[in-house]
């Protein structure tokens, strides 16, 4: 952990492989899990990737011993996210791929994941962990949260920006929350958990000098046993929610379509009052 | 008949329709029962909780919950649920309930479900799932259920005899044992005499069509008693807010109409409005996608068709 100002940072970004929002997406198979065809690096993740590339750039002390490690948790296609990720810049790659994981709810997937931060972090500990405000397919936003929970961690949440100051030798993030009613300014020591919102930054793209770059990058894969999870704990045995069933709604289907020839302000109103809407 | 525990962050008079209808649906299942986040009961809330037969507030005795960020709120919650033993716990949807019921389900070994757009009185929930384009019928199998409601997802209904809440304080968390960010800083947004996106009936959305100009769209919103919203594109252009983002990274909505104004409709704003009961879109060019999926769709100019629409229904209330 964080001692001094030019101590290097060690931060975990979570990544996901998630199915391309671009296409139609499919719940499958007896436990209605997300078909993962056609699936990218989670766009919410490329916010929390940038994000961690920023404040290593912005710290202070030697630029080659801070150290952003890109985490997934999923089956073997899902190492494709930390593949991009370590192109995009991260240092190291670590990839949870575990079958036992299959299924895992929300409560199993902040159970493993923190296990696997644990891991990573080793004698020393994490500095920061870096999430995006939501995966794009199961859009539940309890895992950060959950993370925290277990990782014992202050949350520094949805935040649309965020910076990291020095008191004396002790690191400060100071950051900004957007709700409905009001914005938030929050402050908090490390080490903490963050989650970014698609307003903090403008997440850059991998070159070809990242993408020959990552080739040599390190990329550990550990299974459930590596982290000490017991496979009961995760997966379908150690959900505590359950999907009983899972349907497809109709396609909306095509209404009228007029051009406007002068009309169709009023053509509007009419439309509206016959729907009782007005 | 066991409680079913109501976490209500900051409650006023009149009661928000979000907190109604999650008293509604407590009701429907057990005996209501609410937790606050503040330390003290602002007049007249007893009253109206009473309306919807509440039997027990809980308060906590920290004055200072609001100033950290969520993991206190959690750790007080779950004290109230080891005191109250209720059947399940019911937050709204916003995304501070979220991640309070996200640690509370932690703290208690609990299931958690969110975006429940519907609960069963056997705790079965219903939602929404990949954007609308599944109904998903789920439930929590472990701990006591802690389940984050959307908006307009029941009507609000009184008790049919009022009860007389009871005020349990419930003792201090301490603070400073819980590892929290602390908050700063408090600026409150400009009021506005509009209803909020998550619980409007009504939405007019804006999109790149607009030019920036939300003049049109916000004086049809106004004409239809409606909220205003907005596509990624307005947003990312600094023409309207963020919050007034419709779509798979703003907000999802759901009301009785939605008008999309000079959007295209691409699949990440379609994501976002797709299960509104009526939809109706304004658009110059032909091709653009939200057609597809339009009760009503106009080919056209949203600066001449939305102005002279709002002048007829005035020009019919008239």
């Amino acid at each position: 952990m964080h001692t001094a100002a030019d101590a290097p940072l060690n931060i975990v970004v979570l990544v996901k492989h998630v199915p391309d929002a671009q296409f139609d997406r499919h719940l499958t198979g007896e436990n209605h899990t997300v078909e993962r065809s056609q699936s990218i690096l989670s766009e919410l993740d490329e916010y929390a990737l940038e994000t961690a590339l920023q404040l290593v750039e912005a710290a202070t002390g030697d630029a080659s011993a801070h150290k952003i490690t890109a985490l997934t948790m999923g089956p073997d296609a899902a190492v494709n996210a930390v593949k991009k990720s370590l192109q995009i810049g991260a240092h190291q790659g670590v990839h949870l791929n575990d079958p036992a994981l299959a299924g895992s709810d929300a409560a199993g997937t902040s159970l493993a994941l923190a296990a696997a931060v644990r891991h990573i972090g080793g004698d020393d500990g994490v500095d920061i962990v870096i999430t995006g405000m939501a995966s794009t397919e199961g859009e539940t936003s309890l895992v950060p949260a959950q993370l925290a929970e277990r990782l014992d961690l202050p949350q520094v949440t949805f935040v649309s920006a965020v910076e990291l100051t020095y008191d004396g030798d002790a690191p400060v993030l100071h950051a900004r929350r957007d709700g409905a009613t009001h914005a938030d300014t929050i402050e908090s020591a490390l080490p903490a958990l963050v989650s970014v919102t698609d307003q903090i930054n403008e997440p850059r793209y991998p070159n070809f000098k990242g993408i020959m770059a990552a080739k040599k990058k390190p990329l550990h894969t550990l299974s459930l046993a590596d982290i000490g999870v017991d496979e009961s704990a995760v997966g379908t045995s150690g959900a505590w929610t359950t999907v009983e069933s899972a349907d497809p709604r109709p396609p909306r289907g095509k209404g009228v379509v007029i051009t406007d020839e002068g009309d169709a302000g009023v053509q509007l109103v009419d439309f509206l009052t016959t729907q009782k809407l007005l | 008949m066991a409680s079913v525990l109501v976490y209500l962050d900051h409650p006023i008079v009149p009661l928000a329709k979000a907190s109604r209808e999650l008293l509604t649906i407590a009701a429907t299942i057990g005996e209501p029962a609410v937790a606050l986040g503040v330390d003290s009961l602002e007049d007249g809330v007893a009253e109206a909780l009473g309306e919807y037969g509440v039997r027990q507030i809980y308060v906590p005795e920290n004055p200072d919950l609001d100033k950290y960020l969520v993991a206190p709120k959690a750790a007080f919650l779950a004290v109230v649920v080891e005191q109250a033993s209720p059947s399940a716990v019911l937050l709204d949807n916003g995304f501070e309930s979220k991640e309070i019921a996200g640690r509370l389900g932690v703290k208690l070994s609990s299931g958690v479900i969110t975006d429940i757009v519907s609960v069963g009185e056997d705790l079965t929930v219903m939602k929404l799932d990949l954007a609308g384009s599944y109904t998903v019928s789920a439930k929590v199998t472990h701990g006591i259920p802690v389940l984050t409601v959307k908006p307009n997802s029941a009507e609000p209904r009184v008790a049919s005899e009022p009860t007389r809440p009871e005020q349990v304080k419930v003792a201090a968390v301490d603070v400073s044992a819980v590892n929290a960010a602390r908050v700063t800083g408090r600026e409150d947004k400009k009021a506005s005499t509009r209803p909020s996106l998550s619980e409007a009936r009504v939405i007019v959305s804006g999109g790149r069509g607009t030019n920036g100009d939300f003049s049109a769209v916000e004086a049809f919103a106004d004409a239809l008693g409606g909220a205003v919203g907005a596509s990624r594109a307005a947003t990312d252009a600094g023409w309207i807010e963020h919050s007034a983002q419709v779509g798979q990274t703003g907000q999802t909505v759901s009301p009785q109409l939605y008008i999309s104004a000079g959007i295209s409709g691409a699949i990440q704003q379609k994501a976002g409005m797709q299960t509104s009961k009526v939809i109706v879109a304004v658009n110059k060019d032909a091709d653009s996608p939200i057609f597809e999926i339009a009760d009503f769709g106009i080919v056209g100019d949203l600066f001449k068709v939305l102005p002279q629409a709002t002048e007829e229904i005035q020009k019919r209330r008239s």
